[in-house]
């Protein structure tokens, strides 16, 4: 009973909190002066090259946090591994599983295909249209997801969804030291010259950008696969 | 019609969902349900990011090729704040990751005392 | 002017329905329908993103907030039931 309430009073404490802050405020009317927001915004498109600006602000000026981003992936995807502790031989097991309807398989065929081209789109285009490597890489798991629920047993190979994974990171990283011999710094995007921009809004421009967002599509693609084929090969029944 | 927007709605609607999260967490007693309210409080928060940086009237920040032509300077004057939009976007991707991590140790848990109630785990306690 | 109305109402209409579901998954007995409703509080966020001006963040909640998520729950509810008895 004490507890119930001692809760009521946090929620209503916090409520109130809320309510002060909700009260004063005033939708804004334009973005302020001399903010780093109006900088991003006016003097982007000529400093990056790349026509989608949050995509210009997550790789190239706030790029440390899409390197830190990519490493608390790779944490939560070896400590899931590490949890579940599969062995060689839960890899080949078959389990039984109720059946699968016919629409399901016969539609997943003629789908996967065009969902996974869908993924390599987004993350290729990520400079010019809404998208990049994290949404991507989430529609490229999607497919491989339908392809799991569709047949139980498929067995994915997983050498090949290790090495993408650990060769995109590594390119990651790579690309970035790059930057450091060849630009202004770690993850600066004009590796290929001050002029190597190339033309504002078609596909091979933005200098580096397309390269370090299909390296990070490709990574969390794969991760994201293999959590769920652990997921997948640790169920005894279906 | 004035005084009501579409940054004071999110607003209302990202406290709103943080509330709810908030009290499913702290009162619950099957631990699925604890991590569910903590999904829910995670997609408050980033609700209310994102509408924070809602300037009244203005586009989305990506340039097509007729905003190039005109000039670079009218783009500041057009579109809503990109930074909050690149913090959420992190934070989406980093939530993903706490839930399936907390999944994991539920199941763990789950096979060594075959029981989901979080009373009964008092091996920590006095 | 007209459509910032509808913008308007639609937002309405999104956030009490949001906040509906999310009590429903908070309070439900059976465990399946609170992930549903969890999932579907995480659809309409995606909505209200598009309504803000802020694509890039709809795509991304919509893939990863609304299907993976859901997914990985169903997959341990799974192996908690089947394992009992």
């Amino acid at each position: 009973m004490l507890r119930n309430i001692l809760i009521a009073l946090v929620v209503l404490v916090m409520g109130y909190m809320f309510y002060n802050t909700y009260s004063n405020y005033e939708t804004r009317q334009e973005l302020a002066d001399n903010s780093i927001s109006q900088h991003f915004a006016a003097q982007g498109a000529q400093e990056v090259g790349a026509a989608n600006i949050v995509t210009a602000i997550v790789v190239t000026y706030r790029g440390f946090d899409t390197l830190g981003e990519v490493t608390i992936l790779f944490l939560t995807a070896s400590i899931i591994a590490f949890f579940l502790k599969l062995k060689d031989e839960d890899y080949n097991r078959e389990i039984k599983h109720t059946e699968t309807s016919e629409l399901l398989v016969t539609a997943s065929q003629v789908l996967i295909p065009i969902i996974f081209l869908f993924g390599i789109y987004v993350f290729m285009n990520g400079h010019l249209t809404p998208g990049g490597g994290f949404q991507g890489g989430a529609i490229i798991a999607t497919g491989v997801a339908l392809m799991i629920l569709a047949n139980p047993n498929v067995k994915l190979n997983y050498h090949v969804i290790h090495w993408v994974e650990s060769i995109s990171g590594v390119s990651f990283v790579l690309v970035g030291i790059l930057g450091i011999m060849l630009a202004g710094g770690f993850l600066d995007n004009k590796i290929f010259g001050e002029d190597g921009l190339g033309e504002f809004g078609t596909l091979f421009s933005a200098g580096a950008i397309p390269i370090i967002y299909s390296f990070v599509g490709l990574k969390v693609g794969a991760e994201i696969s293999n959590i769920l084929n652990k997921y997948q090969k640790s169920q005894k029944e279906a | 019609m004035e005084y009501i927007d579409l940054g004071h709605i999110g607003l209302l609607i990202g406290f709103l969902l943080i509330l709810v999260g908030f009290w499913g967490v702290l009162t619950q007693k099957n631990i699925i349900k604890i991590i569910v309210g903590f999904s829910i409080l995670d997609t408050g928060i980033n609700v209310l990011i994102v509408s924070l940086g809602y300037v009244k009237g203005k586009t989305a920040p990506i340039i097509d090729n007729a905003v190039a032509q005109t000039g670079y300077h009218d783009v500041s004057a057009s579109v809503v704040d990109p930074v909050p939009q690149a913090l959420v976007l992190t934070a989406i991707v980093i939530g993903f990751g706490v839930t399936a991590l907390m999944l994991s140790y539920a199941m763990k848990l789950y096979k060594a005392k075959k029981t989901l109630e979080i009373n009964k785990y008092n091996d920590l306690k006095w | 002017m007209n459509s910032e109305i509808l913008f308007i109402g639609i937002a309405i209409v999104i956030g009490i329905v949001s906040i509906v579901l999310s009590f429903v998954a908070i309070h439900s007995e059976k465990l399946s329908i609170a992930i549903i409703a969890a999932g579907v509080v995480s659809l309409f966020a995606s909505v209200l993103y598009l309504l803000m001006a802020a694509p890039d963040v709809a795509m991304t909640e919509a893939a990863i907030g609304s299907g993976l998520s859901t997914l990985i729950f169903f997959y341990v509810l799974n192996k908690i039931k089947r394992s009992d008895a």
